[in-house]
């Protein structure tokens, strides 16, 4: 892991401690539906306390994932253990895990109360602590008043509350919620992202997310678990992933990002210098990486981490470098704006930098101005910092 | 445009006197005077009066009230179980030959049904001395046993409505499988149960052929005395059976409708208000 990332030691970061035992300990789990194989192998370990995100597509295998840590499924091969209890056998109404379903899954015969109540009712809860703590959970999704209503009569907003309360009244080790926020507009989904984060921050229950959307994941989690065809592609902190990540796969589905494509050319102390025929240019990337000089690599950058400047008078093509800026730093292209899109708080730029070739480029929108300082088919500049590159191999 | 409307209101005269014209000239008949059925002699509630002192009638249409109320409370319960079995345990073995024997009687003609069962009960009744005799019994098996399909084909395709996670959450909560049926799937499909058990209750009730076969001496369920009375002559008492029957079954249709349109009214107007607090 990088330097950087390790610092802010007042920060719980549980699994950087060797010491400590993961809470839920998923091991080379696989799970097999005839020929289709919907989870491969996977091996992952998540702490007390953690909201922990699964990330993927529709279709890789996440919710299969989720649906074995409540019981509803059972892993092919390979096991899970929950706070060191091996769940293998354990049927769903044993587990010390509640799930929240993606469409919520309220009972319609039942109303508000009923619905929250029905869990404490199964466990054998006397009636006066019974009414005490569905009272509390309901006071805590902010739904007292609404406690006689039958779910069909609640917005989807209330009706969402009504499922985290339900899931949440048994105090259960682990919460499941398999796309919590899927079903919600978007205003709405922003308020209760944060509501999620406190009320697990204030419950301490370690809660495991399926989710679709990278920014969810991103704003919720402490750390996540991109997926891809069944297997774990990469495991890390949002800021890790989106940093620093491992594949050309995740690279590209967290966030936009430039891939370009070349070959080591040199091997310096600081970094290395990859020719890159698409800007005809070297890039220079600095950061450890262990390549070669002759491999062929994919240098990746963030839109937000490439300036963009109007091109000075006099900056011409250089021998052998058409694109390089003359007698310009490493990372400097020339470039013409082929499109602008205004976002408010930002502006995204899409810049050729030859044959056709775009880079994205992402500016923060600083100064108060209704006139662009670079506008369609502008002579432009793009640069960045060495560091500001990643080199990917896979 | 006009010759179109035109034909739509005969097509639809014609398709309304084709369904109910017969019904209705029965009502009109059963207030007829005359002891000849064809003949209008003027208006009476004579053969109501008659019907009420008929013993035979009395007692037949008893027994295939009872009989129908037995049928369909046994049926919605085998029929929920197999309705159960088909759409939720997913794939077992002689899953489909199961499948195959439930629609079976669906399709299966009356009189197999009943030479079938008869034969059997003569065998049972030879081999191990039960069913001693037939009658009410015989009849309720086999009734219970067609009507038993019809209910679990309207259970599987309620269940097949009723979204699976719901279950799955109960079980998540908690609940052991036998407490998430009866807790949880069982007020969910309701409806189908309620529509299996009338189904049930018609279908013995208006059942002639397989009753036929499977009826002892002294059990006579109604269709099969109106039948035979039928056979020795029309009597005008029948028409005045067959019109307190419409009655009834019109009745229970409108009344039914009405609970829920208004039910479907309330459901909407809730939704409304749920909508609108919620500041959409």
């Amino acid at each position: 892991m990088p330097e950087t990332l390790r610092a802010r030691p007042e920060k719980h970061q549980p699994w950087l401690d060797a010491s400590l035992r993961p809470y839920i300990h998923i091991d080379a789990v696989t799970k097999q539906f005839g020929e289709f194989r919907a989870v491969d192998r996977t091996t992952l370990e998540i702490h007390r306390g953690e909201l922990f995100c699964l990330l993927g597509a529709s279709g890789c295998g996440k919710t299969t994932l989720l649906r074995m840590l409540a019981g509803f499924e059972h892993p092919t091969s390979g096991r899970i253990l929950i706070d060191g209890q091996d769940m293998t056998g354990v049927p769903a109404y044993d587990r010390p895990v509640n799930m929240m379903f993606q469409n919520y899954a309220l009972f319609p015969h039942m109303s508000v109360e009923q619905n929250v109540a029905y869990g404490l009712k199964q466990d054998g809860v006397r009636k006066p602590e019974l009414k005490q703590r569905v009272g509390e959970a309901l006071e805590m999704v902010q739904l007292g008043p609404w406690a006689k209503r039958k779910p069909h009569q609640l917005s989807g907003g209330q009706r969402q509350r009504v499922a985290l309360a339900r899931s949440l009244v048994k105090r259960p080790k682990v919460l499941l919620l398999d796309e919590p926020l899927a079903a919600l507009d978007k205003k709405l989904r922003e308020r209760t992202q944060f509501e999620l984060m406190n009320i697990q921050e204030e419950l301490g229950v370690t809660f495991v997310v399926v989710t679709h959307d990278q920014e969810e994941a991103m704003t919720l989690s402490t750390r996540m678990a991109v997926m891809e065809r069944g297997q774990v592609v990469q495991v890390g902190t949002p800021s890790e992933i989106y940093e620093f990540p491992a594949t050309r796969f995740t690279a590209d589905f967290i966030g936009s990002i430039n891939l370009i494509e070349g070959r080591v050319k040199r091997v310096e102390a600081a970094g290395v210098l990859v020719a890159a025929p698409q800007l005809g240019c070297d890039l220079e990337v600095t950061g450890a990486t262990q390549v070669r000089e002759g491999q062929s690599v994919c240098v990746a950058i963030r839109p937000e981490k490439i300036a963009v400047a109007p091109n000075a008078e006099g900056a011409g093509p250089e021998e052998g470098a058409p694109n390089a800026v003359r007698g310009g730093a490493r990372n400097s292209v020339r470039g013409t704006v082929r499109d602008v899109a205004y976002l408010g708080d930002s502006s995204v730029f899409r810049v050729d930098v030859g044959e056709g070739f775009l880079i994205e480029v992402t500016q923060p929108n600083l100064l108060r101005s209704l006139e662009r300082k670079v506008d369609w088919d502008d002579a432009v500049v793009l640069t960045w910092r060495a560091d500001a590159g990643l080199i990917l191999t896979e | 445009m006009r010759g179109r409307t035109f034909f739509l209101y005969t097509a639809l005269a014609f398709g309304l006197a084709f369904l109910y014209g017969p019904i209705l000239s029965l009502v009109i008949y059963s207030f007829n005077a005359s002891e000849l059925v064809t003949v209008w002699a003027g208006f009476s509630t004579r053969w109501y009066g008659e019907l009420l002192r008929d013993r035979q009638v009395l007692s037949a249409a008893w027994l295939s009230v009872r009989i129908a109320v037995v049928v369909a409370t046994i049926a919605v319960t085998l029929g929920t179980l197999a309705g159960m079995a088909l759409a939720r345990h997913g794939r077992f073995l002689g899953r489909t030959f199961f499948t195959g024997l439930i629609t079976g009687p669906l399709v299966m003609p009356d009189v197999i049904i009943g030479i079938s069962l008869l034969l059997l009960f003569v065998t049972l009744a030879e081999a191990i001395g039960w069913p001693a005799s037939r009658g009410m019994n015989t009849i309720i098996i086999a009734h219970a046993t067609f009507c038993m399909a019809y209910v679990a084909v309207v259970v599987q395709s309620r269940l097949s409505g009723v979204d699976r996670s719901m279950e799955e959450a109960a079980m998540d909560l908690g609940a052991r499988p036998v407490k998430v049926f009866f807790t949880i799937t069982l007020p969910l499909i309701a409806p189908a149960l309620i529509a299996g058990w009338l189904l049930s209750f018609t279908l013995s009730l208006d059942d002639l052929v397989i009753a036929s076969f499977v009826s002892g001496p002294g059990s006579s369920t109604l269709p099969m005395v109106i039948f035979s009375k039928v056979r020795l002559g029309v009597e005008p008492t029948v028409n005045a059976l067959a019109t307190i029957i419409v009655g009834i079954v019109t009745f229970a249709v409108v009344v039914s409708g009405v609970l829920m349109h208004r039910a479907e009214k309330r459901r909407q107007a809730d939704i409304q208000n749920a909508m609108r607090e919620a500041g959409y």
